[in-house]
Order: structure tokens, then C-alpha cells, then sequence
């Protein structure tokens, strides 16, 4: 691609693709003087640079500081200049924040007012998700939620519809940079990646954006795999349900709940509403992180995963894909495709452990899918996150678990051999004892949980 | 009359349509250079070769500067001159800076900045508390120590004694708008900044002193901050600096900001340490002895650590009556970021020993910790006999007993703490906790010359006003209270006031926005000098009308003079056309107060400023993690001169308190490296993260003290609110054993730390 073509604030904008890595942010700050979007980490962990982002798939709030330009080809964008109505009538966010003293020293409040925005056009009144990914380090967050209530019931403002009008793509555009790809379909990606084997994939940018804005990277030959429509389906059938690489983990979650809701709770604290309308489950998987969320409770479900090459596929079980720290089962010129998720009854258990409940990485994350009949265990999948240089089972808890009683006795005995599955390490998110320790007591909390007693801290009320 | 409205932020209209200008957004001219620094990779030793070549061959690189470039004083320090801008040679953290480069673009002079080859000699950090002791890496000679009474007889005598030791840990301010400034060369040498800072005049000082010219060639304007916290007290000081400095050398425009990591890996935090404590209790709970020792990590240079720690051990009493007490204070030097102002200013340091020890006495009688907290409270004012402060400083303003009353009936303390028993007993795995506790905290400057301030009012002809003075707005909504008092003294609306930037132009010689006196001086010297314009306008319509000066009105946007009445824009008018001044300065200096902070007495403090919160909080056993479910708060803010601001200060003033308590850890490897330096790793509360239920209340009552309209400050009382958190969650852990252990849960109270202080439980 040579050119881009969006909406910035109701009008259109076309610009030359100079760097492919250039981010919205900066266009927005340094190019066209757009300063009300803030930079508050560069990195997507504070939404102080949230903007509003629409096509055809919906509206959604996303990072600015990791979104990269030809991410935005085809699309709306809507920043916090251009919220409010033609003759300046605010938007009701914006004015419940302002009656409910929901801005101090206002440098988080552009974010704020971006994702408020966004979930009211979306009509979400889940605020404590829709502005995890928010912080504020001076108002404690009350006056922000009661203007959020605020404004749920206001009408949405007729000038909205205009701002997130889709842009009218040129028809021909000049000449294609190779370098720059924007495939369409999982073939024609294929076929490039072959062809440029040393190139970037860029998905949703969660993980490739940090590589530029902090290990300030330069990238070269890059394909956004933001276009390909057959790898975004989620479809199902007698063998379970298929999902495409470039789902997001905001559709993934939609997905998954009715099947399997822990999982959905658990991918519920994963990132944030604007990192989960980015991230991909695609690159939750390729990136080989052994602290990313999906693995485990997907090879605890027993996920397989479908990888291509030019125009050939090949599917393995997940959890062999993951080699050792930083290598993967992923030939030159391959890529995820999709995963396919077995029917099964649900017994998943998935528990993400950190610092923080929202938008945090996981210190650990277990998942459990114990089977028992008739008070025996019968299949046991336990994966783990955070625990070892991959997600990885626990093979021997699985082991003297199986075809023992479900019972406490079982489990006490099946706790001690998470030592012989994983040696963790410390690091600034926890130690190796208290991940032992956890892990441990993980197991025990989902036999707890399995038989009744109340484990579930986040539904306790007052 | 304006004060005492809630009204909204000043500038929140502007706030939420992204129109609020901070530094970072200011429009400069195109030929503007952007600053990185190039930093130290190793916490201490030496550089003994810097090979920049690549760094000077990188895009963008217009030059690079290091110490040998500096055209003045290579220093940033606030305090005792130990901070140079860019390193000689020697090596104290790993951060510190060595030399400066200057691109075309802000990323630009990053990239650039990693391309730097750095030789260096590496010596073992001190890191510790231990290894600080060890080393006698200290600043001051020996440690403060400060008494009254006896406490080692006293000690003796006790019925009872117990002792222990609490770690806590430091906090980064995580400002949203990191640090950030900007200077314009003028001509013949002058230079103006513009800086994300506290304390405007720091910045002009030690920016002249940089270029070798007098404080009236520097001007420093800020309009607003993204948040300071302290954290912008005196550490903006090397980014000014360095931009002034490239700006004239370069004669261009020069702007730094730092990217988050940086912020986080070059900038001061809140000072982490460790309290030990020995004291002495009756079988009441009422304290008959007691010693602390403060060990605090002042990090690198000394900064503010000084009055930090003096001002721990100035709230080593808190809300309590204390007879026979001794506070020894070691200010340790560390090879970590230097530890720096941060809300509480040491108040919440001090604070969290004495709560500890209330909690530890309780849990050692079985009786409630309410009772034991009771026991030992100053008593209400008027009080006889007199009591005193360890310092030697008589409360006269005390009600903590009214106040702790009034809140424990509101939130129901005494039936909630049955039914968190009675959960605690039928749930396994979840546990509860409840606790109350007090605050007391001093409001002044303990550098008593900094309690001082200075105003600028002027009226136009058409009456609107213009206001200016030396406080700061970093969010607290100063401007919009100091502008309520304006438009109150003159009867005016509010909108009639037009707020404008702090400058050093306008208003000189200030104090930091500071101890959270930012409304108590520039309110009184605002109100100064609103009198003083008013006084005119009256005694020359008072000679007009041929009455009294005192009987001239001014209210409801109206003057009345003699019979007549008119807008005070027509008075104005006649004011200017009889050639009246209508421009006056104001100031004010804080009365009462003296102290010698090296016998460790005198009366630091005006006044205090109270409060009170219970929080409930569960944990999970099995893991550690941990929310806070409700909590109440009543705070003190005298006659408030806005409700709805000093809620925000409360609110928000809570959850930064209750995240230093339990989710916010700053980690440094063996290395001295900062292992927490973005929010990915260092987490500081999220939306959810607040109480489930938040009920938050204004105690009413007037400040004894005449201050301004008899408000009392709160930027910093609210944070230590957030110690009911630490308690509560220690509560909680209680509840997992069978109460012959106690937990000594360790600030910050993560999860981890929670499980192991659970795992102390079980292992009974
Ligand atoms: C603020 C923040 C919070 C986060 N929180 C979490 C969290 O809670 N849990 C968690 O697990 N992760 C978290 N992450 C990490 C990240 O969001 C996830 O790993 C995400 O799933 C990556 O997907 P992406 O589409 O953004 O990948 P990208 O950044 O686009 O790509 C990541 C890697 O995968 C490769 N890749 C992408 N798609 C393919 C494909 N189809 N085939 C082959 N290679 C591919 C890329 O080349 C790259 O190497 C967080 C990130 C941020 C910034
Ligand atoms: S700047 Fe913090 S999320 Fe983008
Ligand atoms: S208002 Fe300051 S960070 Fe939110």
C-alpha cells in the first residue's frame, strides 16, 4: 500500500504511507496538531491516548499510541476534538464529566471521554471493563463512573452517525509498495509470505507496537493481517468451534462465554476493552509469550491449532507448538491460521492471578479441565501460564489425578507434584515460592469451587 | 457568595473536549529541538570512557551536550547542591544522567540516546536498609533522634510490652502527564520556560544559576500540570535546566519530556523504609511507652529527604495522646532514584508505624482495635489539661473523638464487625475484614520561611478581573478556590474572574505548591489583595456619596454606596476614571508558628487537619488477592471553600493511599535496576480497584485557626485515609488462624504478601 484513506472527525483524509510503524498518535500530536488525545505510556496500559475507531464491524475504542496508520485504512476515527456536536454541544459524556467532577487535572479525561463515548454508542454499561484500561491517578474513579451512568441514558447524539461514517476508498490506487502488505485473504497472504519470508506480520499491533514505541524498533517489510476476512470467522460444527487467527479477543470473548464461561471471565481481565478490541487470538498464540492467556486454557480445552504455509495447512496440537522459550513449532513462511476448539462438556476452570485484577499480566495463569464420573477422575487437562519458558501441562498432577477418587485426599497428594512439573522463576510480578505456592493452592480452589464452597471472590458484594 | 459553592473545575469544560493545554501540547516554533538524556547503566561506580560517535552520527542529532558543555552550575538539586544535571564521572544510580542529546524529534533523541558506548567501573550498590547501616551511608551524621517524656523508664514500668517491625514500601507518583519542559531563548540572554512544575521559582533559580544569569533574565509559566503529586516539587528541575541550557546555546527552542520508562527509571518515588517499634500498653490498650526507629531509603541525593523524614517522625504520634515516646529518624543514602516529595510529604511513613502498633496491641489483648485506638486519642478541644505532641506542640483543635464517633455510627462499625465475624466463621477460602483508622495531620511548611505567598489582582475598567499568585494547579482546583475567594471579596460571580498561569514574572519568590497549603497561602494573599483594591474603590465612592468606607457593599455582582446602586463594572469605571489604582499585590505569611528542628520542638503546624475511614476488604486465602468492598470516610476540611473539589481530594486522596497500602510495588533487582518502570509492571489502581460501595462525607465544623474563610487544606490528609486498607486486610489474615499469631502484613499488602502472611497463620 502506498496511500491511506480514513475518516479523521468527519472528513476525509488521505495520507502517504511513509513509515509503516508511524502511529496514530503521532500523527495525530505531531502531524496534524491534534493535541487533546494524550501520551500518557506509550505502551497501552493507561488509554490516556483512547480514540474511537469504526468500520463495518462495528465501533470500538482502541490505544492510539499502538494503533499504526495503515491500521486505520478504510476506517472512522473519532478523537476527543471532534466529539462534540457541529455547534459545539458537548457530548453527554462530556458533560456528565464535567457536572460530576469527573476531571482534576484533566490529562487522563480525552481517554476517558473517548471510551465513555464508545460504550455508549456500543449502549455498554459495564463500566468498571469498558474503563479498565483507563487510569486515573486523581480522582479514586467514583465521579468518573457516576458521570458514566449519567449519560447511559441519554439519547445518542444525532451527529454521531456522520463521525463514524465509513471514508469512500479511492477505487485505483497508485502504484502498490510490495513492502507495505495488505492482504485480503489468507491466500494471497500465503503467497506473500512466501515470497517475503523475513517480513513482520502485524496483527493487532498489542505486542509489535511496544516493539517500536519502547524497544524503538525500526520495521521494514510488514503485511497487516487486519484485512484477511477468512481468518476473522468464528464458525462451528460437529468437530467444535473454529476461530480464525484474526479474531479479536473482544469477539473471541463473545464467543466463548456461552461455552465456556470461565474462560470468557478470565479473558474478561485480559488487557483492557481497547488491548482486547486489538489483540489478536492469532497473535496471543504466535508471539510464543509464556505468559500469554489463551494458551493454557485453550490447551487445557485441547485446542488445535492450524498453521499455513503458501497454500498448504498442517494442524497440530497446541500445546506442541510451543517449543522452548522463544521458538515455536512455525516453519519460515508459515502462520497461524486458526484453532479449532473440541466440543466437550464444560468443566474449564481458567485463573489468572496477578497484582491487579484489571488489565494486568498474569503472574500465573491455571487452567483446569478435570472430568470425573462417578467420583473418579477420568481426564484431566491442567495447563499453566507463567510457570515455565512456555505454557506448558502439569503432567504430573494430571497424572496422579487420574483414575484416582475426586476427592481432597487426591488433590492434597496431586498439589506436590506441581514441583516436579515447574521450576518458576522470581521477577518483579511474583516470586517463585508464591507461584509454587499458588499453583498449588489452585488446584485445591478448583475442588473447593467443584464441590460448592464460595471461591469466587469478584461476585462477593458487600 | 461564591466560596463554599461546588462548583466544577475550572477548566473541566475544557478538559473534556481535549482543549487544556499541558507543556507537551504547547506550539512551538518549527525549529524547536527535542532533548533526551543518556543515562547510567549501572547503579554506582564511574564512567572512564563515554563514546558518543554513534549518537552524533544518528538521525535527527542536531548535538549532544555533556558536563564539560554546561555553561554554569551543574546542579539540579533542590537542597544541598549533590545533583548534578549531567554525571562528572561518577556513577549513584542506574538512571542518572550523563549527557544530553538534541534531535529534530522526540523519538528522534531517544533512539539516539541508546546509542551511546559507555565504559564503566562498577562498584557494589548499596541497596538495603542493611547494607546502608552497614556502610554508614547516611545523610546527617548520625540519625535525629527527638523525645519526650522517658521512655525508656517508662518502658520499664509498662505492664505490658510487645515489639516488631514494619517494611513498607515507596510509590512512584505515576503523574498521568509525565515530566516535561520547554524553554525559548529570548534576546540578550533571557530565556522562557514553561515547565510541568510545583515550584516555578525552583525552576527559575536553578535555571540562572545554570546559565550564569540573575533570576530576572529566567521567566517560568505553568498553567496546569497532569498531575503532580510531589513528584513535580523538584523534580523538573533537570528538565527545565537542560532545555534552558540547549536553548541558548543552540538559540532555539527546546522541549524534553520524559517517555514513561524514563519518568520512571530517572525520577524520585515516595520514600520505602521500615519501621521497628518496642512500646509499652496497659490491659486497656492505652500506650504507656513507646519507641520507633525510622530506617528510610532516601535514595542517591539528599532532595527533600531531610524534611521528608523529619515530617514521618512529626506523624509518629498521628491522632494519638503519646506521654513517654522516642522517635530515632536514619536517613539512609542508597544507590536508587533519589526518594522525593510524594502527597504526605513522610506524614503517611510516620502514620503507618503507629497503626500498626494500635492493631498489634489490640490483637495482643483480644480486645477491638477501636477500643485500643480510642484509648489513646488526643481529647477533643477544649482540652484540659493541655496535651502535647511528641514535639511539644499543644493540640488545641482536637475532634477525633467526635469525628471517629460520628463515622463509626454512620458506617455501622460495631454490627459489621459481628457479621465479619460471622462470615469469616462460615467461609472457608473468603475472608473478611474491617478496620477504622484516624488521621491527624500538621499543616504548614516545617521550613518555616516557606509559609509565605503572594498575589496579583487587577481590575479592569470594564470589571473583569485578572488573578494571579504563586500557588500551582496540577488538578487539586486551587485556581478555581482562589478565584471563588476573589470573586467573594469583590461580590462578584466567579465567571468575572479570569484565571491565569502561574508566572514568575508576576508573582516572585514562591513556595512549592507544597504541604498541601496551596489554598491556605494564596487564598489569604489573594483575599489581600482583592481587600486592598476593594478598600479604594470603596473609600472613593465612600467620599463620592459622602459615607462611610465600611458601609460601601459588595454583593450580588452589585455595588452600593450612599443610596445608590450600581453594577461593579460602573464602579469600576468611575474607580478608573477618578484615577483610583485598580492593580494590587497581596501576601501573606502563615502567623503562629515556629520551630527548631534540631531539638525537635516548636509549633510546626498552624492547625490539623482530621479524618477518618473504615474499610471492608476480602481476601482469598489461596491466593492472596484481595478488593476492598465498602468504605466510609469523614474528613475534616473546615469550612470548605468548595465541597465538591475537596470530595475530589478526598476520593481521590483514598484510592492513591490505599494503592501505596496494597497493589503498588516497586521492585530493584541485586543490581539496583528498576524492574517496575512502566505501568505493564507497576500497577496503580484501576477502575475497579475503588471500594464497591464509597461513602464519603464532609465533617462540619469551622477551622479554630483564621485561614481563609476558615477552610482547612486537603491535598494531603485524604492519603493516609487509605491505612484502614492495610489494617482491614490484616484483619482479614487474622481470621485464617486462631489468633495466637499475629499477621505482620508487610505495605504493600499484594497478594503475594498477603499469602505469605496467611501461610504464618497455618503454620500455627
Ligand atoms: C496493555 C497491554 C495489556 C496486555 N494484556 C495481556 C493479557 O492480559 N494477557 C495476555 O495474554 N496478553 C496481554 N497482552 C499482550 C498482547 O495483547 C497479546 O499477546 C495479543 O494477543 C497479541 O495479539 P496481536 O494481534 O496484537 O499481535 P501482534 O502484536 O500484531 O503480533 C504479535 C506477534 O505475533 C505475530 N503474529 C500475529 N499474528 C500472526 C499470525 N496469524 N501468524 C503468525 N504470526 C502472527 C506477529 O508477527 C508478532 O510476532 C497485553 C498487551 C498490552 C499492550
Ligand atoms: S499512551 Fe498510554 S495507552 Fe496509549
Ligand atoms: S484527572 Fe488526573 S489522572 Fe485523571
Amino acid at each position: 500500500m502506498s496511500e491511506i484513506t480514513f475518516q479523521l472527525n468527519g472528513s476525509q483524509t488521505t495520507v502517504p504511507v511513509t513509515s509503516p510503524t508511524q502511529t496514530l498518535l503521532d500523527f495525530l500530536r505531531i502531524d496534524k496538531g491534534l493535541c487533546g488525545t494524550k501520551e500518557g505510556c506509550n505502551e497501552g496500559d493507561c488509554g490516556a491516548c483512547t480514540v474511537m475507531i469504526a468500520d463495518e464491524n462495528g465501533t470500538r475504542a482502541l490505544n492510539a499510541c499502538i494503533l499504526f496508520m495503515p491500521q486505520l485504512d478504510g476506517k472512522a476515527v473519532v478523537t476527543v476534538e471532534g466529539l462534540a456536536g457541529p455547534d459545539n454541544t458537548p457530548h453527554p459524556v462530556q458533560a456528565e464529566i464535567v457536572t460530576h467532577h469527573g476531571s482534576q487535572c484533566g490529562f487522563c479525561t480525552p481517554g476517558f471521554v473517548m471510551s465513555m463515548a464508545t460504550a455508549h454508542e456500543n449502549d455498554a454499561k459495564d463500566f468498571d471493563n469498558q474503563l479498565a484500561g483507563n487510569l486515573c491517578r486523581c480522582t479514586g474513579y467514583a465521579p468518573i463512573i457516576k458521570a458514566a451512568e449519567a449519560a447511559a441514558n441519554a439519547p445518542r447524539p444525532e451527529w454521531m452517525a456522520d463521525l463514524i461514517a465509513p471514508p469512500s476508498l479511492p477505487s485505483k490506487r497508485a502504484s502498490e509498495a510490495v513492502r507495505i502488505a495488505q492482504p485480503s485473504s489468507a491466500a494471497e497472504l500465503g503467497q506473500w509470505y512466501l515470497e517475503n519470508p523475513e517480513a513482520t506480520l502485524i496483527a493487532g499491533a498489542t505486542d509489535v507496537g511496544l516493539w517500536i514505541t519502547k524497544r524503538m524498533m525500526t520495521l521494514d517489510t510488514v503485511a497487516f493481517l487486519g484485512g484477511i476476512k477468512d481468518m476473522k470467522a468464528i464458525e462451528y460444527d460437529d468437530d467444535g468451534m473454529h476461530i480464525g487467527a484474526g479474531v479479536s479477543v473482544s469477539d473471541f470473548l463473545t464467543a466463548i462465554k456461552p461455552l465456556h464461561p470461565d474462560f470468557g471471565e478470565m479473558l474478561r481481565r485480559f488487557g483492557s476493552t481497547q488491548v482486547r478490541n486489538a489483540a489478536t487470538i492469532g497473535g496471543n498464540i504466535a508471539n510464543g509469550s509464556p505468559i500469554g492467556d489463551s494458551p493454557p486454557a485453550l490447551i487445557a480445552l485441547n485446542a488445535k491449532l492450524h498453521l499455513q504455509k503458501g497454500d498448504e495447512q498442517r494442524t497440530i496440537a497446541l500445546e506442541d507448538f510451543f517449543i522452548s522459550y522463544g521458538k515455536q513449532d512455525r516453519q519460515v513462511g508459515e502462520f497461524v491460521r486458526g484453532i479449532t476448539i473440541p466440543k466437550q462438556v464444560d468443566r474449564l476452570k481458567a485463573y489468572k492471578i496477578s497484582k491487579r485484577f484489571d488489565q494486568d499480566i498474569s503472574a500465573l495463569c491455571g487452567c483446569f479441565n478435570i472430568i470425573v464420573n462417578d467420583g473418579k477422575v477420568t481426564d484431566a487437562r491442567i495447563a499453566f501460564g507463567g510457570m515455565a519458558a512456555t505454557p506448558k501441562r502439569a503432567s504430573n498432577v494430571e497424572s496422579t489425578l487420574l483414575n484416582a477418587p475426586w476427592n481432597e485426599e487426591t488433590v492434597r497428594e496431586a498439589m506436590e507434584k506441581f514441583a516436579l512439573d515447574f521450576t518458576p522463576l522470581t521477577d518483579m510480578r511474583a516470586s517463585a515460592e508464591y507461584r509454587l505456592d499458588t499453583a498449588k493452592n489452585l488446584l485445591l480452589r478448583y475442588f473447593y469451587e467443584d464441590t460448592g464452597v464460595n471461591t469466587r471472590l469478584l461476585s462477593v458484594t458487600p | 457568595m461564591s466560596v463554599s459553592k461546588p462548583l466544577a473545575h475550572d477548566t473541566a469544560p475544557l478538559h473534556v473536549n481535549g482543549a487544556a493545554r499541558y507543556v507537551d501540547d504547547i506550539p512551538l516554533p518549527a525549529n524547536a529541538v527535542h532533548l533526551a538524556f543518556g543515562w547510567s547503566p549501572i547503579a554506582r561506580g564511574e564512567f572512564t570512557a563515554l563514546d558518543l560517535s554513534q549518537v552524533k552520527a544518528a538521525d535527527g542529532v542536531i548535538t549532544v551536550l555533556t558536563a564539560n558543555d554546561l555553561p554554569g552550575e551543574n546542579d539540579t538539586s533542590p537542597s544541598a547542591h549533590d545533583e548534578p544535571l549531567l554525571s562528572t564521572g561518577a556513577l549513584h544510580f542506574k538512571g542518572q544522567p550523563i549527557f544530553i542529546v538534541a534531535a529534530t524529534s522526540h523519538h528522534a533523541a531517544r533512539r539516539a540516546a541508546k546509542l551511546a558506548k559507555i565504559e564503566v567501573n562498577e562498584t557494589d550498590p548499596i541497596l538495603t536498609i542493611e547494607a546502608a547501616l552497614a556502610a554508614n551511608s547516611r545523610f546527617e551524621d548520625g540519625p535525629v533522634i527527638w523525645s519526650k517524656g522517658d521512655s525508656d523508664r517508662a518502658l520499664a514500668k509498662s505492664k505490658n510490652e510487645l515489639s516488631g517491625s514494619l517494611p513498607f514500601g515507596g510509590q512512584e507518583h505515576f503523574y498521568l502527564e509525565g515530566q516535561a519542559a520547554a524553554a525559548l531563548p529570548g534576546e540578550n540572554g533571557d530565556v522562557l520556560v514553561h515547565s510541568s512544575t510545583q515550584h516555578p521559582t525552583e525552576i527559575q533559580h536553578k535555571v540562572a544559576h545554570a546559565l550564569n544569569i540573575p533570576m530576572n533574565a529566567v521567566r517560568v509559566e505553568v498553567r496546569r500540570m497532569g498531575g503532580g503529586f510531589g513528584g513535580k516539587e523538584s523534580q523538573g528541575n533537570a528538565l527545565a535546566v537542560a532545555c534552558a541550557v540547549v536553548a541558548t546555546k543552540l538559540n532555539r527552542p527546546a522541549k524534553m519530556r520524559y517517555d514513561r520508562d524514563d519518568d520512571m527509571i530517572i525520577t524520585g518515588k515516595r520514600h520505602d523504609g521500615r519501621i521497628d517499634y518496642r512500646v509499652g500498653y496497659d490491659e486497656n490498650g492505652l500506650i504507656t511507652g513507646l519507641e520507633f526507629e525510622h530506617y528510610i531509603r532516601c535514595g542517591w541525593s539528599q532532595d527533600l529527604s531531610l524534611p521528608v523524614a523529619d515530617r514521618a517522625m512529626l506523624h509518629s504520634d498521628n491522632a494519638y495522646h503519646l506521654k513517654d515516646v522516642k522517635i530515632t529518624s536514619h536517613r539512609l543514602k542508597t544507590n536508587t532514584q533519589s526518594a522525593t516529595a510524594y502527597r504526605g510529604f513522610g506524614g503517611p511513613q510516620g502514620m503507618i508505624g503507629i497503626e500498626r502498633v494500635m492493631d498489634e496491641i489490640a490483637f495482643a489483648l483480644g480486645i477491638d482495635p477501636l477500643a485500643v485506638r480510642r484509648a489513646n486519642f488526643y481529647a477533643d478541644a477544649p482540652t484540659k489539661p493541655r496535651q502535647t505532641t511528641p514535639y511539644g506542640m499543644t493540640v488545641e483543635d482536637g475532634i477525633i473523638n467526635a469525628l471517629v464517633e460520628k463515622l463509626a455510627n454512620s458506617a455501622e462499625y460495631d454490627e459489621r464487625r459481628k457479621s465479619v465475624a460471622k462470615w469469616n466463621a462460615e467461609n472457608p477460602i473468603l475472608k473478611r475484614g474491617l478496620a477504622l483508622t484516624p488521621v491527624k495531620f500538621g499543616i504548614s511548611f516545617t521550613l518555616t520561611h516557606l509559609n509565605q505567598a503572594g498575589a496579583l489582582v487587577h481590575v479592569y475598567q470594564d470589571g473583569s478581573i485578572h488573578l494571579n499568585h504563586g500557588g500551582t494547579e496540577m488538578g487539586q482546583g486551587l485556581f478555581q478556590k482562589v478565584a471563588q475567594v476573589a470573586a467573594s471579596r469583590f461580590g462578584v460571580d466567579v465567571s468575572n474572574i479570569k484565571i491565569t498561569a502561574t508566572d514568575t514574572a508576576k508573582v516572585p519568590n514562591t513556595s512549592a505548591t507544597a504541604a498541601s497549603s496551596g489554598s491556605d497561602l494564596n487564598g489569604m494573599a489573594v483575599q489581600a489583595a482583592c481587600d486592598t483594591i476593594k478598600g479604594r474603590i470603596a473609600s472613593f465612592l465612600a467620599n463620592q456619596f459622602g459615607v462611610k468606607a465600611a458601609t460601601v457593599k459588595f454583593a450580588n455582582g452589585l455595588v452600593s454606596a450612599g443610596g445608590e446602586t450600581m453594577p461593579f463594572a460602573k464602579a469600576a469605571q468611575r474607580a478608573y476614571e477618578a484615577r483610583v489604582s485598580l492593580s494590587a499585590t497581596g501576601f501573606y505569611k502563615t502567623p503562629k508558628i515556629r520551630w527548631d528542628r534540631v531539638r525537635g520542638q516548636g509549633r510546626p503546624f498552624l492547625y490539623f487537619a482530621y479524618g477518618a475511614s473504615i474499610s471492608e476488604v476480602l481476601i482469598d486465602r489461596l491466593t492472596g488477592e484481595n478488593r476492598i468492598l465498602r468504605t466510609d470516610i469523614l474528613h475534616d476540611c473546615g469550612t470548605s471553600l468548595n465541597p465538591a473539589l475537596d470530595r475530589g481530594q478526598i476520593e481521590g486522596g483514598f484510592v492513591q493511599g490505599a494503592g501505596w497500602v496494597s497493589m503498588e510495588e516497586l521492585v530493584w533487582d541485586d543490581k539496583g535496576d528498576l524492574k517496575t518502570h512502566a505501568p505493564s509492571t507497576y500497577k496503580i489502581p484501576a477502575c475497579s480497584d475503588r471500594p464497591m460501595v464509597f461513602n464519603v462525607d464532609l465533617w462540619q465544623g469551622e477551622n479554630r485557626e483564621d485561614t481563609v474563610y476558615r477552610s482547612k487544606a486537603v491535598g494531603e490528609p485524604p492519603f493516609m485515609l487509605g491505612l484502614s486498607v492495610l489494617a482491614a486486610l490484616s484483619d482479614a489474615v487474622a481470621a485464617c488462624g486462631d489468633g495466637t499469631v499475629y499477621p505482620n502484613l508487610d505495605a504493600p499488602a499484594t497478594p503475594e504478601a498477603i499469602l505469605r502472611a496467611v501461610t504464618g497463620q497455618e503454620n500455627t
